[in-house]
């Protein structure tokens, strides 16, 4: 009878350790997250940590010392500079691992593995887009170069380091959730992660998009919708500069016309992932005679999608070759976006067009050969082995041209498998790059010539790169390895049978538009076109946003100015394009037929200043107005166009009606009467007061409750999130923070003697949702306030702001 | 005392074994106690109980206290859909209170026969 007592509730005993430690009965092993000595709360970091360590290990070439300051920014001391840069490694794995493994997996085609087969779309266009392949050249260029090489190298050995000393229990909280663990990191990961930012910011194309937009309109229809050359408001490089002969004449090909231009075929496939449109920036420089101190001052905000843990980490390196500030990537050794002792540095989109799709014509369907220049040329194969979570791998093979991946064919269509046609992509980022040793240099730079040295080495993804040093001189560059194109070269899918259409070269060096030093006093950029229509080569078509325009207009229109005033200026709400479109709003709606609520609504338009503040109901009454005007206006036309068409920007709609106010598309196509501006903008009104109602019911009316700007941890969870933050400003505004998009550094740098810097990023250092530095800048950057840069200096040891001291020595 | 005993024994035994081993392995430790101190069921069930109640009912305070509780008022909305770190706690401490207790109560089913009461 005992027995059968010990074997009953032996087996609820085992039963129960089995249910708590796997995912079989229960979404979560609850034991295996709950026990205290290896689960999450072994992740509930003390609030009163102490970091400090005395550390050794045999890479390291000398000593070094890591100061950590209240907000847990490290200051790096280092005798040896590749010692600084494993120590960069071993910092950025211990507070972001996960987040640099989650993002170079992504990178890599890999997330299935983590996440199972909901992500073997995007893990296939990933591979197929070329990820890895551009990922594996750049690593060869990379390594060729020794000091770069040897950065990598020992930047890789910090990384390992700390995942090395890893155990079960000290693992992140994202793993344990997740159930798997880390591997160790390479240098084709560093190279991986450059990609990732190279998809971000140099992935944006509308070929596909645009080809069936073109299929379906007329010509006049087309060029009216995409304008080829928007009256940009202000080019990065201003009207009126003069450029040089170019080197290069691109030729269309004779047959542009009929094979490219008019061509009607639809495209077949739809990309599963498009890098974010908004991914963007504001960067600009004022020189010392407009300065209240008569030093420049440089100012940079990144705009990129808002996450936690945060794309940037703050560090600053002190090594004999220099000592700098600012931004890191964790992924990267270096500083990206800051200042040295010298100088300061940094980067705004550049946004052009280096990506290109070529229809291929496979000779059957073994894709062994394709039709090129009148010959079968053979293709290569790459086989992509994808493993996912809890199945068997997933095998893709994939064609190579000569133009680069077939990444869409008939055994892959991205969102759409709907056709036998082929597209092959030429990507900049597959070709051999160097980008390390940009920032490399620029770390190490002192003077114009040491960042004219450097710039070179921007090739993916083009940037618009600014400078501005302590001696006065201010610079910009629209930097990158760009195509030299023929007019309309790439903006749409373009016949892979004939070299006529592949890239005729890649723009020189000096045939870059820049400004050093100019007259006007400031360099700026905000995404726009980067030359006026007297610039040689084909710039392309995609610079939607008028914000350079408000960010010269302040820039042109001050004096004395203060880092204080460049702050308020990167945190403005100011809506620039308000300010053209809603003239169309207050002249045409009629307002003898609204209603009182509608009155009440119109009422708000005329009374709001432009400014999209947090509590801002005009700026919401405007943006559902204009949303539901582009809608009316275009909707109509847009009813039987096919899947995926191109829509025109905001802009265009503007400048269309500023320019003509029988503008064609202002007819509503279902009725029999032709519409005019008056009617269209009454019947938008009328719709916007109807979701307006709605919107002011549930108590949204407010710009900032109605935009519901958050940022969000990389796996959505709401509770690691920060959700509903009451911060004003998006899109075509300096402080360009949308619902989850936005300025993900600013900064503010002061060339003075001792530079004054400033700076903030919406996140923390800390990785861990369970430390107190996961999110505690969040409330400072919704509010505008602003961090003061610590640049230290050794002997500043005992200084207050220090919490922890970490040794590094051999072993 | 007896009682008392092992309750203290599978705490420290469990806290050990943790040290190195998976979680899990607080079954052993608490059938091991009740093997050796030989205990009615019932009083075997409790002192499992008890015995990891206490462990990781405090373990689990203490460290999320240090924490100020940032890290329980998250997880505790993932994984009991509400914001209480005190709820997780408390669901800590049945877990291993719960494990315990079935293995000390399976193990006091295997004791040596107790003597017949002499005079």
């Amino acid at each position: 009878m005992r027995i059968f007592f010990f074997l009953l509730w032996s087996a609820v005993c085992a039963a129960l350790c089995y249910i708590l430690n796997t995912k079989a009965v229960l979404p979560a092993p609850l034991g295996k997250l709950l026990a205290p000595q290896e689960g999450i709360w072994q992740n509930a970091e003390p609030v009163n940590q102490d970091y400090s360590a005395d550390l050794h290990f045999n890479q390291l070439e000398g000593k070094a010392d890591v100061y950590f300051d209240d907000r847990l920014v490290p200051h790096v001391f280092a005798e040896k500079e590749n010692d600084a840069y494993f120590i960069q490694g071993y910092l950025h794995a211990k507070f972001r691992l996960w987040q640099m493994e989650l993002q170079t997996h992504s990178a890599a085609g890999r997330a299935s593995e983590i996440v199972g087969d909901i992500a073997l779309n995007h893990d296939r266009e990933f591979r197929r887009l070329g990820m890895v392949y551009g990922a594996e050249r750049s690593m060869v260029e990379m390594e060729k170069d020794p000091e770069i090489k040897a950065a990598c190298d020992a930047y890789t050995a910090g990384v390992n380091a700390y995942i090395g000393s890893l155990t079960k229990s000290t693992l992140p909280l994202e793993y344990k959730l997740l159930g798997y663990e880390p591997e160790k990191w390479s240098n084709l990961k560093t190279a991986l992660f450059l990609k990732y930012m190279s998809y971000d910011l140099a992935a944006g194309e509308n070929d596909f998009e645009m080809t069936n937009a073109k299929s379906y309109f007329t010509k006049p229809m087309f060029d009216l919708l995409f304008p080829a050359k928007q009256d940009s408001l202000d080019p990065i490089i201003p009207k009126g500069t003069v450029y040089k002969e170019p080197s290069i004449k691109p030729v269309a090909p004779a047959n542009a016309d009929s094979l490219y231009f008019n061509f009607k075929d639809t495209v077949t496939a739809i990309e599963t992932s498009k890098p974010d449109r908004n991914n963007g920036s504001n960067n600009w420089a004022v020189a010392g005679s407009k300065t209240k101190s008569g030093a420049p001052i440089l100012c940079n905000d990144p705009h990129l999608g808002l996450n936690l843990p945060s794309l940037w980490y703050e560090i600053q390196l002190s090594v004999p070759g220099f000592n700098a500030y600012g931004a890191s990537f964790p992924g990267a050794p270096g500083v990206i976006i800051g200042f040295n002792d010298s100088c300061a540095f940094g980067f705004t989109n550049g946004g052009r067009d280096v990506r290109d799709y070529y229809e291929i014509q496979f000779k059957d369907e073994t894709r062994q050969e394709y039709w090129f220049d009148s010959a079968w040329q053979k293709t290569s194969f790459r086989i992509e082995t994808i493993k996912i979570a809890g199945q068997p791998d997933f095998k893709d093979t994939v064609a190579y041209t000569l133009f680069g991946p077939v990444m869409y064919d008939k055994s892959f269509g991205g969102k759409r498998n709907t056709g036998n046609k082929n597209y092959a992509v030429r990507w900049t980022a597959h070709d051999y790059s160097n980008e390390l040793r940009l920032f490399y240099m620029l770390n190490h730079a002192k003077n114009y010539n040491d960042y004219m040295a450097a710039v070179p080495y921007l090739k993916t993804p083009g940037q618009n790169c600014i400078f501005a040093c302590k001696n006065g001189d201010i610079a910009l560059r629209t930097q990158g390895n760009f195509p030299a194109k023929w007019q309309g070269q790439g903006d749409f899918v373009m016949p892979g049978t004939d070299s006529a259409y592949m890239w005729q070269g890649m723009i020189p060096f000096d045939e870059t538009p820049y400004q050093y030093n100019p007259e006007r006093g400031f360099v700026s950029s905000a995404n726009q076109r980067p030359a006026d229509s007297t610039y040689p080569y084909y710039l392309g078509s995609d610079y939607p946003s008028p914000r350079g325009f408000i960010v010269n207009r302040y820039l042109s229109s001050m004096q004395n100015i203060t880092p204080e005033m460049m702050m308020k200026m990167q945190t403005d709400n100011y809506n620039v394009f308000a300010e053209m479109a809603r003239p169309v709003f207050l002249k045409n709606i009629n307002q003898d037929i609204l209603n009182g609520d509608e009155k009440k609504f119109f009422d708000l338009l005329v009374k709001w200043d432009l400014r999209n503040d947090l509590n801002s109901r005009g700026a919401t009454v405007f943006d559902r107005t204009w949303k539901y005007f582009m809608d009316t206006v275009y909707s109509d036309e847009y009813a039987k166009a096919p899947e995926n068409s191109m829509y025109p920007f905001e802009s265009t709609l503007l400048e269309s009606v500023l320019k003509d106010s029988a503008y064609i598309f202002l007819d509503d196509l279902k009725t029999p009467a032709v519409e005019t501006i008056k009617e269209m903008t009454t019947i938008a009104f009328k719709r916007a007061v109807v979701a307006l109602k709605q919107i002011e019911t549930e108590g949204k009316l407010e710009w900032a409750k109605y935009k519901d700007t958050r940022v969000n941890h990389l796996l959505r969870l709401p509770s690691f999130s920060r959700l509903h933050l009451p911060i004003g400003g998006g899109t075509h505004i300096i402080n360009a923070t949308k619902d989850n998009h936005g300025p993900s550094w600013r900064m503010v740098v002061s060339l003075t003697k001792e530079t004054e810097a400033y700076g903030i990023y919406p996140g923390g250092q800390s990785g861990n949702p369970g430390s107190k530095y996961y999110d505690n800048a969040i409330d400072n950057w919704v509010a505008g306030e602003y961090y003061k840069l610590w640049m230290m200096t050794k002997d500043e040891q005992k200084d207050k702001r220090i919490i922890a001291h970490m040794k590094f020595g051999k072993s | 005392m007896k009682f008392f005993v092992s309750i203290i024994l599978i705490a420290l035994l469990s806290f050990a074994s943790c040290l190195f081993f998976p979680w899990w392995t607080i079954a052993i430790a608490a059938a091991l106690v009740s093997l050796i101190i030989a205990q009615k069921p019932l009083a075997s069930f409790f002192a499992g109980f008890i015995a990891l109640f206490l462990l990781w009912g405090g373990l689990s305070f203490w460290m999320s206290q240090q924490n100020n509780h940032i890290l329980a008022h998250k997880i505790s909305v993932v994984i009991l859909k509400q914001d209480n770190p005190y709820l997780l706690i408390l669901a800590t401490a049945l877990i291993g209170a719960l494990v315990a207790g079935f293995a000390a109560l399976a193990a006091s089913y295997i004791r040596p026969k107790t003597a017949p009461k002499t005079i």
